[in-house]
């Protein structure tokens, strides 16, 4: 019951934030600087992290698959299965569990900092608030960047696949490309576009509250930032799924 | 608004009866908005889980008036300050700010009524990401103000911290006393009339916490700011109740002791115990007291 109780705290906080930064968005001062700032962080910052995650998932995927699919006699079938794995699950849920370890940590850390020193306290007392000029700027530019991010993940994912598929199994590039080409449908994109939006809305959120409701001095910056990264992930991976099945049965998807 | 009239008449009134004297009575009738305090406390209770921090705590503090917060770690001071600032809301009780009730008050609101207030924290609390200037000038910048403004107010108030040398520093470049420094500048920009000082002077060195001290009274003394100073250090009680500032015929600001010349200087002495104000009134009174707990605090033993 106390473990129900503490959860539903926490969505509610976690809630307030979120309704707090979007209704931040129609007054003034806006921080479109500050916001560019972030993007600039989190987008080009987290770059080449998920562009290497992307490829050598891609690559360990045709490794993997390509022997069964030989067995099958459906080697033209492999771009195909690369692409969809990549574009449906694999590029958004890895690189926002990328983002998440790398982004989500920097945020976590550097608000609980301003919370232990008094600055969130001091912008308050300065007559800012600490939603609109902080948590707003970060969540709006980790939902704009983590699909773009996710975008170059899938294309880098798709492009490590064939190198190993054409380096390692000889398989020929263009018979791959033609898979990717027919095996891949609009809806594939449009949901692979739609998750990493709301990922990027979860990390951005639950990182800001962990940080900025951090207690206890430095051992709970610490504390804090763990406790962002595990939760952040935790719940990507579980909204993945209800997200999947959502998308799965709007855009009329089959999964086999 | 007939309700308003009355109960602001009623106000006014209990101020006269209690807290007034014949000399503040004259300089009223000049400036009739002297008669509402600047920072009000009725009855407040906070309590965080079981612990009560602050009960039933009551105090003004009248405009121009330094009102020196005492007790010990974790009695209670720094959270008053929190409360003035809307940082914290209390259980009960009412908090006024220029005779105006801020205790209902929501985040947006308060944001106006901080405005008129400016806070000197425990450590600075400056922003480590921003230069000296951009701390100072925050406030300037937050509200849109054209940049030659910024700068002509940040170099004014750099100097009268006396760190105009400072201003193109990051913050982990200055010392701890020059960090409380730029803290002082940062909450004087946009010239707030009521200051409040969260024990500036922990862990200072003696003249630099000295500095501290003059600064808050030549705010009191020759820009009638009202303020809280926060502190736990019987040497900054002796010197904002027994010196004061003025200019001389030069030009420049000079402190003298009280007695060299008639004055009455305007700070007084809260004393928390336990949540509870278990003193209030003059520094004099204050060391005459034979309360054992204030003794005890009076001689460090």
């Amino acid at each position: 019951m106390n473990l129900l109780k503490k959860f539903l705290f926490e969505l509610q906080e976690i809630t307030n934030l979120i309704i707090a930064a979007f209704f931040g968005l129609f007054r003034s001062p806006r921080y479109f600087s500050e916001t560019v700032r972030q993007m600039d962080l989190i987008g080009v910052g987290s770059l080449p992290v998920v562009l290497l995650t992307g490829f050598f998932t891609g690559g360990v995927l045709i490794l993997q698959t390509y022997p069964t699919l030989e067995y099958y006699s459906l080697q033209d079938q492999a771009g195909k299965s690369v692409a969809t794995s990549i574009i449906r699950e694999l590029g958004p849920v890895l690189s926002a569990l990328m983002v998440s370890g790398r982004i989500g940590s920097a945020i976590s850390a550097e608000l609980g900092s301003m919370v232990v020193s008094q600055q969130i306290d001091a912008m308050r007392a300065l007559g800012t608030d600490p939603n609109r000029k902080l948590v707003a700027p970060r969540i709006i530019a980790l939902m704009f960047m983590l699909p773009l991010l996710t975008v170059a993940a899938d294309i880098f994912g798709i492009v490590g696949g064939g190198i190993v598929a054409s380096g390692v199994f000889s398989l020929d590039y263009n018979s791959y490309i033609t898979s990717v080409r027919f095996g891949i449908t609009t809806q594939d994109l449009i949901g692979g576009i739609i998750k990493p939006l709301f990922f990027g809305l979860i990390i951005g959120s639950v990182s800001c509250h962990k940080g900025l409701s951090t207690t206890g001095g430095t051992v709970g910056v610490g504390r804090s930032t763990t406790n962002s990264v595990v939760l952040s992930s935790i719940v990507v991976i579980i909204f993945d799924f209800f997200l999947s099945r959502a998308i799965n049965s709007i855009f009329d998807i089959k999964t086999i | 608004m007939f309700s308003l009239q009355n109960e602001e008449t009623v106000v006014a009134e209990e101020i006269i009866e209690e807290e007034l004297q014949p000399t503040d009575l004259e300089d009223a009738v000049d400036e009739p908005h002297r008669i509402i305090p600047a920072i009000e406390f009725r009855d407040v209770h906070l309590s965080f889980d079981d612990n009560k921090i602050l009960d039933g705590v009551s105090f003004t503090v009248r405009r121009g008036e330094t009102k020196v917060i005492l007790g010990r770690s974790g009695g209670g001071k720094s959270t008053t300050i929190r409360l003035v600032l809307g940082l914290l809301k209390p259980d009960s009780g009412q908090i006024l700010i220029d005779g105006e009730d801020i205790t209902n008050y929501s985040e947006i609101e308060m944001m106006k009524v901080r405005e008129k207030i400016g806070m000197v924290f425990q450590e600075g609390a400056l922003f480590d990401s921003l230069s000296v200037y951009d701390n100072v000038a925050y406030r300037l910048h937050e509200q849109g103000i054209d940049e030659t403004e910024v700068e002509t107010e940040v170099r004014r108030m750099l100097k009268f911290v006396d760190l105009e040398d400072a201003i193109d520093k990051m913050p982990d470049e200055l010392s701890g006393g020059m960090r409380r420094r730029v803290g002082v500048a940062r909450a004087l920009v946009g010239d707030p009339q009521i200051i409040m000082f969260d024990e500036p002077t922990a862990g200072l060195d003696p003249p630099t916490a000295r500095t501290i001290c003059e600064l808050a009274i030549k705010l009191r003394d020759l820009e009638d700011v009202s303020s809280i100073f926060v502190t736990h250090e019987m040497k900054n009680v002796e010197y904002l109740s027994s010196e004061y500032a003025t200019v001389n015929e030069n030009g420049e600001v000079i402190f003298e002791m009280e007695g060299e010349k008639l004055c009455l200087i305007n700070t007084e002495i809260v004393m928390f115990k336990e949540g509870k104000v278990i003193f209030s009134g003059k520094n004099e009174e204050f060391r005459a007291t034979k309360d054992p707990y204030i003794l005890k605090f009076v001689r460090g033993k």
